[in-house]
């Protein structure tokens, strides 16, 4: 059964239907990146996912035992205040909210989970340093490191590399995939750059205010979009 | 040690005192969420919401509290609702509110009783004016926003911090802006009659922003921030006792100085 399905999928915004037919679905596993030009509705699936933004028309539905509160949420950096007095351990810890149910405070579980991710991200020594004082790059990691403790089974990233400086972007990519590979966590990304997306991922999702591709990396390259987006014959 | 006695003696600064510490710790907690959530300003409109039901109360000879914290807690959700999704941008619905209900309670007042000494008791607040209820509802406050802030901690960094993330995992955010907006509102409506409609909002952002120049991690900034505004507000009563000036005015001014005095301190620290 699919991990996630979008059916006949439609968003709008007061009225006005910004996003229509989206019809996929993925495996547990898989690793997909949602292209598409500024404003093409990819951030709107994404808040759709979440649970953050209603649907129109269609539906999301979640299978293999996973629960929509399970999925780890990487934020557009904007969308987070840059001079929040938090410690990285603070913000990492509070990616274990949700297995936390009714209980009122953090177990010891919840804290070796977070020790584990950080030392995973290569963050551990970063542990009580202030959140706002960290470069882009590790300001990222941080934030991965949170999601992670919020699921084992998707991770939900909204352009993670965003103002990052290319060796930091490359690293970024490579735990990412690392992550993907290794502990078998599916991966959804929002990526502008093309080729990134057709080098890392295995199912590519093109939207343009409604879905003009969906299938794994090796069709999209043979299809016209991926030649004209792509530009030449690189990917 | 004369001093203290002598000012202990009076029964108003005792209840200064026991309406004060618990009202500046209250404030100082919220405001610590409310300053790093970009909401500021809802201090300050609902302390002129405030202002007005004060003044609808008197028209209407009832009891203040029994008028201005139902009024302000609507006032509270209202503001909360439209900052956000309101086609109104946050700062300019508060800004319409806060004159709109300023007008309406001045209004009120010189129909009813002409503009006298309780307009600028209101404005500028006075603890003559506090009453036994007043003792009562702020311990009630105190220990309601104790708690909350003690048992809700985690999820409370969670909404401040990224409030789409938590939504995402399952956290109900909308509840804890609630939760946040009505605790703030009686804060507002317990400490303006002390503190005054235009003082007040002062109470919430300072400590916060105090506590955020020096502290680093959201723990210290929360504990920080508790602990100064009791302390400001403590001495800012003794120094307006001993130095005979108003109250809320003092109170300000020493949050002030603690302002200054830790901006510096971090300024050093840093260079």
């Amino acid at each position: 059964m699919a991990q996630l399905s979008c059916k006949k999928l439609a968003f709008s915004y007061d009225g006005e239907t910004v996003l229509r037919g989206v019809n996929f679905s993925i495996e547990a596993g898989s690793y997909l990146c949602i292209v598409g030009e500024n404003g093409s509705g990819k951030s709107t699936l994404m808040r759709g996912i979440l649970g953050l933004k209603e649907p129109s028309e269609g539906s999301i539905t979640f299978g293999d035992g996973l629960k929509q509160t399970e999925i780890g949420y990487l934020p557009q950096q904007t969308r987070i205040q840059r001079d929040f007095p938090a410690s990285v351990y603070e913000v990492v810890m509070s990616g274990r909210l949700n297995s936390m149910g009714r209980r009122l405070f953090y177990n010891k579980e919840d804290r070796a989970a977070a020790e584990e991710n950080m030392e995973r991200l290569g963050i551990e020594n970063l542990r009580d340093r202030c959140y706002m004082e960290l470069s882009g790059g590790q300001q990222q990691r941080v934030l991965l490191a949170r999601a992670m403790c919020a699921t084992k089974k998707l991770l939900l990233l909204d352009e993670p590399v965003t103002g990052l400086d290319p060796k930091a972007s490359n690293e970024m990519y490579n735990l990412i995939k690392l992550i993907n590979l290794c502990d078998g966590t599916g991966v959804i990304m929002i990526s502008h750059d093309i080729h990134e997306a057709v080098r890392y991922a295995t199912h590519i999702l093109h939207l343009g205010h409604e879905q003009l591709f969906f299938g794994t990396t090796a069709e999209y390259r043979q299809s016209d979009l991926a030649r004209r987006f792509v530009g030449g014959g690189r990917a | 040690m004369s001093l203290v006695a002598e000012m202990l003696s009076y029964r108003f600064m005792v209840r200064a005192f026991a309406v004060g510490i618990p009202v500046s710790l209250c404030a100082a907690l919220l405001g610590v969420s409310l300053v790093l959530k970009r909401y500021s300003m809802i201090g300050d409109g609902l302390s002129h919401v405030g202002f007005g039901a004060l003044a609808l109360a008197a028209a209407l000879n009832l009891a203040p509290l029994s008028v201005a914290v139902p009024l302000v807690i609507a006032a509270a959700f209202l503001l909360l609702r439209i900052s956000e999704n309101g086609r109104i941008k946050g700062d300019a619905a508060i800004a319409m509110i806060s004159g709109g209900s300023l007008a309406f309670g001045v209004i009120l007042v010189s129909m009813t009783t002409g503009m006298n000494a309780d307009v600028s008791n209101y404005m500028f607040g006075s603890i003559l004016s506090l009453s036994s209820a007043d003792t009562v509802l702020g311990a009630a406050l105190s220990a309601a926003v104790l708690l909350l802030f003690i048992l809700l901690y985690p999820r409370i960094f969670a909404v401040t911090f990224d409030e789409s993330f938590a939504k995402a995992t399952g956290t109900r955010a909308e509840r804890y802006n609630s939760v946040i907006a009505v605790l703030t509102a009686v804060t507002v409506v317990l400490g303006m009659r002390m503190m005054g409609a235009l003082l007040i909002s002062s109470l919430i952002i300072f400590p916060a922003l105090t506590a955020m120049r020096v502290c680093r991690s959201f723990r210290s900034v929360t504990v920080c921030a508790a602990v100064l505004s009791v302390l400001c507000f403590v001495i800012g009563l003794c120094a307006s006792y001993a130095f005979e000036l108003p109250a809320g005015a003092g109170i300000v001014a020493v949050n002030i100085l603690a302002f200054a005095l830790c901006s510096l301190a971090a300024y050093i620290k840093k260079h």
